[in-house]
């Protein structure tokens, strides 16, 4: 950008812009200047793999009294404290432990986040973070095998092996949950919004159909969107071969051709499905939960599609070169608690790790005064889309696992298509 | 730096001569220095680590590997055609928009000149990004322009201009528009109103007055405005994002992603080195077609 | 002061038959149609910026408020960023002036040798599409593992500030009347005191219109810093990355008050440079 002020000077400046003539000789004089730095260009930048972090790094970790918390928009209760806005479950861990959370709403998604702190890390340098929120998968792998990140000590939370759920213990992408555990789950699957679409959404064939041609929206990423054409066409991710996905690339590719997609998304899907400038997306469960809730008037519908569905996990997990990892480990002690997990959960609307938590949501929805609150407590209590349901659960697939190999692979098919 | 600054044209003395001849020196010294650090030297660094090979993971080393550009070139040229496609489309929006008007100011703006001008140069005041992201609203569907359309029956219930190559062509013509005004403005308001008069003497008509005289005596502001529009027109990365939807994806979103998110250095700065190299060779050729020896020369307003 | 000025002068104007057509209305009116293209973006976000939303999406106009003045500091990395915005621009505009003032004195009025390439540098920087001038500072700090912060940004801006001042004020040396000083330093004055009275009140608009310039490019530069930004967050890089989730009206108040700002900077600065004239 380059403004030009209406000054005369301004004026001034822009003809000297353009004024200068310049001689042969003065294209040579800077070219041996180019010439001349050349000497130092036969470097290289070096490889981002750290040491492993060594049995002992506990031993010298010293309480402190402040953390740093990155995590994703709107994934955390909200309140209003003197016209403020607070996070209520975050004021209670302060008051209860005497450290101060600097909690920051970083991640729009994994390809940048990771993108960001990757080649901090790549640096040994501290990224600034005591404790951050990753997405099971690619990423998260890949952060492990580069020991990026630090090895939970076990011994600092007693609340997670008390009260999580069985499927949020030992995962199969962290076996043991050495470096990670979950802070919420959550369904990729399909939204709309009924003011513009007239009849009900049941299937992942519906996002190609021509009558909604431009109103479509996809994810614009390398995990949700190729695992969710996955298993729209009828394949398990888990079990998918390099055929299958050039399939689901390849019906991807029509459906983006044949003009029915508006556009890839990341974060940015529910405004526009708000507006209507979207009538059929993909979507994440607990957004549309959320969008109803925070705007008057708002009806989305979330739909698992009968072939199925994505769930993933977000974890809470520790950066290397972090400088407060023991409050880290008091936090992440302390969301294991139900009563906090449930504050969370009326919140976020995403699948909690801590069962009994809807407990404490009931007794909320006893407690309430207002019809409304009571009614919505109520649902999401019942939501199959927080507390998980058999039935549910039996049409939820997980995101391929991949070799490292492999990755490579999976990304030169999927990227065109959305980066296109 | 007060009295290293002094001009040195009077002769006061042996030794403030010698100072004084050195006084050139110690004042571009240090812009100079800051410039060939930060912009020359990178620029090197630039064209080194497009010639490396590796990932992220194991690092990149220098093998001086070229065919990086024709890897990254064959798998992104669709997106770099359609940047140079959106930066020509732009840049005659621009001049078709800006000429009459830069005229209008610089004919008959008289004491008001500078107050159009200013209001030309308001949108600067505000943020580029905000300012787009007003457009987003602007344009939604059912905005109240869009709406408004809709409701008439002018337009169809499903037309949307949102996440269509019209919307980011129309955020970035709106965009770069005062880079165009200024410079056509300045040449225009140059211009002797007596050429005008003879022209009219001559039985000239008005259009052939503008299309045989003033026209191409303002063809150097037409070349800078065009400079100042097209090159950051092809570069630009956020109307794509924010305006733009499937298939409008232009390089700078490529070579963004390729940077920052892949961490993919080589391919980025081989992208980023080519797309410097196009801009480059069509500056020359465009002076060549107007049928100037040197580019400077032709830039020189 | 006059030589290269192009504030209104008004001219002997072209000899019109006193009945105006139609047609002569065609160019104003076009004209402030375009004017208003310009500025509706803006008048947009004014507008917002006193919408009483009640959602999360600050989408549709929901009736008039003023509380966004009164809670404009509530979001904290919003009122970070901003603050990393101001401060950087300050830094950047008193760094930039003296060394790209130095250099456009130099440009200007002295002979040294590789003055020729020390133009073309910096004409060539300001051709360089800014993308490409952050990409290549990144493949520095990449290359010598420097990393990117508060700091990097400082550099990069003063970097792709310094040809806008030095330019300016090149082209405000190149008008000056080089006797003036001349004479200052035959009236006895000493050099210094001859810079401070004579040569240096002669650049000032120069100066000054620079000053201005990079302050206004380094507090809405996007392109380059998202490039060496590292974590530290910039205003518009705020803007950018809420932008997915729509941006709150503290935004449209922010932007509406630097708005405000600039214009009065401007509107000042085109008062100032009237009043001379007449």
């Amino acid at each position: 950008m380059t403004p030009v002020d209406p000054t005369p000077s301004g004026m001034a400046q822009l003809r000297g812009l353009t004024q200068r003539r310049f001689s042969r000789r003065d294209l040579l004089q800077a070219a041996g200047l180019l010439a001349g730095a050349g000497l130092i260009a036969g470097c290289s930048v070096p490889g981002a793999r750290a040491s492993v972090i060594p049995e002992g790094y506990w031993d010298d970790k010293k309480p402190s009294k402040y953390l740093d918390w990155a995590n994703w928009p709107l994934y955390l209760d909200v309140g209003k404290e003197n016209g403020r806005t607070v996070h209520p479950s975050l004021v209670e861990f302060t008051k209860k432990t005497g450290i101060k959370v600097k909690y920051e709403e970083v991640i729009q998604d994994m390809d940048s986040f990771v993108g960001t702190i990757r080649p901090v890390l790549a640096s040994h340098q501290a990224t600034g973070y005591d404790l951050m929120v990753l997405t099971n998968g690619i990423y998260l792998t890949q952060m492990k095998e580069l020991n990026y990140l630090v090895p939970l000590d076990h011994s600092r939370m007693p609340n997670f092996f008390k009260y999580a759920d069985s499927t949020s213990k030992n995962p199969t992408y962290d076996p043991g949950n050495k470096y990670t555990v979950p802070w919420q789950s959550g369904i990729t699957g399909m939204a709309y919004n009924p003011k513009y679409v007239k009849r009900p959404i049941t299937s992942f064939d519906d996002l190609f159909d021509p009558a909604f041609k431009g109103k479509v929206g996809m994810f614009a990423d390398n995990q949700d969107l190729p695992n969710f054409a996955l298993v729209g066409i009828g394949v398990d991710p888990a079990k998918s071969t390099e055929a299958d996905w050039r399939r689901a690339a390849e019906r991807l590719k029509q459906q983006r051709d044949q003009g029915l997609v508006r556009a890839y998304y990341q974060q940015d899907y529910i405004s526009p499905l708000s507006k209507g400038d979207l009538w059929v997306t993909m979507a994440w469960s607990g957004d549309i939960f959320q969008a109803n809730a925070s705007t008057p008037g708002l009806d989305l519908k979330f739909v698992v599609p009968k072939q199925g569905a994505v769930v993933w996990t977000d974890n809470l997990c520790i950066p290397r070169y972090s400088n407060n990892p023991v409050s880290a480990m008091e936090l992440i002690n302390f969301m294991y608690q139900p009563e906090i997990a449930a504050m969370v959960a009326e919140y976020v609307n995403y699948f909690t790790p801590v069962p009994d938590a809807k407990k404490y949501i009931l007794a909320d929805a006893k407690a309430a005064t207002k019809k409304a609150d009571r009614e919505e407590l109520l649902e999401i209590a019942e939501s199959p889309l927080v507390f998980p349901t058999k039935a549910m659960e039996s049409k939820l697939y997980r995101y391929a696992t991949l070799k490292p190999e492999e990755v490579p692979v999976w990304n030169q098919i999927f990227e065109p298509v959305y980066e296109s | 730096m007060s009295g290293a600054a002094v001009d040195d044209d009077v002769k006061v003395g042996a030794l403030r001569q010698r100072f004084g001849r050195l006084t050139g020196y110690w004042l571009a010294l240090p812009g100079g220095l800051w410039l060939a650090i930060f912009f020359v030297i990178p620029m090197i660094y630039l064209l080194s680590l497009s010639l490396m090979t590796g990932n992220f993971i194991d690092g990149f080393t220098q093998k001086f590997h070229v065919s990086t550009y024709w890897h990254t070139i064959s798998l992104y040229h669709d997106q770099f055609i359609r940047s140079i496609i959106y930066a020509v489309i732009v840049t005659l929006l621009t001049i078709l928009l800006a000429y009459p008007m830069a005229y209008w100011i610089a004919m008959r703006g008289g004491r008001n000149k500078s107050t159009y001008l200013l209001i030309i140069l308001l949108p600067f005041f505000v943020s580029f990004v905000i300012r787009t992201l007003q457009w987003q609203f602007i344009l939604a569907d059912n905005g109240f322009v869009l709406g408004t359309l809709k409701d008439l029956h002018l337009v169809g219930s499903d037309f949307h201009l949102l996440a269509t190559p019209i919307a980011v062509v129309c955020g970035l013509t709106y965009n770069y528009l005062p880079f165009m005004v200024l410079p056509l403005y300045v040449s225009i308001e140059r211009l002797d109103p007596r050429l005008m008069e003879a022209a009219n003497d001559l039985y000239a008509s008005k259009l052939q007055a503008l299309l045989r005289v003033v026209l191409p005596l303002t063809v150097p502001g037409i070349f800078a405005g065009v400079l100042m529009t097209f090159v950051p027109v092809a570069s630009d990365f956020v109307n794509a994002q924010l305006l733009g939807g499937a298939k409008t994806t232009m390089i700078g979103n490529v070579i963004y992603t390729l940077y920052l998110t892949n961490n993919d250095y080589a391919a980025a700065s081989a992208l980023s080195f080519t797309l410097m190299g196009a801009l480059l060779i069509g500056i020359f050729a465009y002076a060549r077609a107007l049928g100037t020896k040197d580019v400077m020369e032709a830039a020189a307003l | 002061m006059t030589t290269t000025d192009t504030t209104p002068v008004t001219r002997p104007s072209v000899q019109r038959k006193p009945k105006r057509k139609w047609t002569y209305y065609i160019l104003p009116v076009y004209t402030w149609a375009v004017l208003f293209y310009l500025c509706l973006p803006i008048f947009v976000m004014i507008l917002f910026g006193f919408n009483d939303t009640k959602g999360r999406y600050n989408i549709t106009f929901q009736g008039f408020t003023l509380k966004w003045y009164k809670e404009l500091f509530a979001i904290d990395g919003l009122t970070n960023a901003l603050v990393n915005s101001l401060t950087i621009a300050v830094i950047v505009t008193v760094v930039s002036v003296v060394i790209g003032g130095a250099l456009g004195l130099a440009l200007g009025r002295y002979r040294f040798r590789g003055k020729g390439a020390v133009s073309l540098v910096v004409f060539a920087q300001i051709a360089t599409p800014e993308l490409v001038l952050g990409t290549s500072l990144l493949s520095l700090f990449l290359t010598l593992n420097v990393p990117r912060g508060y700091f990097t940004i400082l550099l990069a801006h003063i970097m792709f500030c310094i040809p806008f001042v030095a330019v300016t004020v090149q082209a405000r040396v190149a008008g000056l009347d080089g006797s003036l000083k001349e004479a200052a330093l035959d009236l006895g004055a000493t050099p210094a005191v001859a810079f401070r009275k004579v040569t240096l009140p002669m650049i000032m608009p120069g100066i000054l219109a620079g000053a201005l310039l990079s302050f206004a490019l380094s507090i809405d530069d996007f392109v380059t810093t998202s490039f060496n930004a590292g974590q530290t967050v910039t205003f518009p890089l705020w803007v950018y990355g809420a932008s997915r989730l729509g941006i709150p009206a503290q935004v449209n108040v922010m932007g509406t008050l630097i708005f405000l700002f600039g214009l009065v900077l401007a509107a000042y600065s085109i008062l100032a440079g009237r009043r001379k004239k007449d």
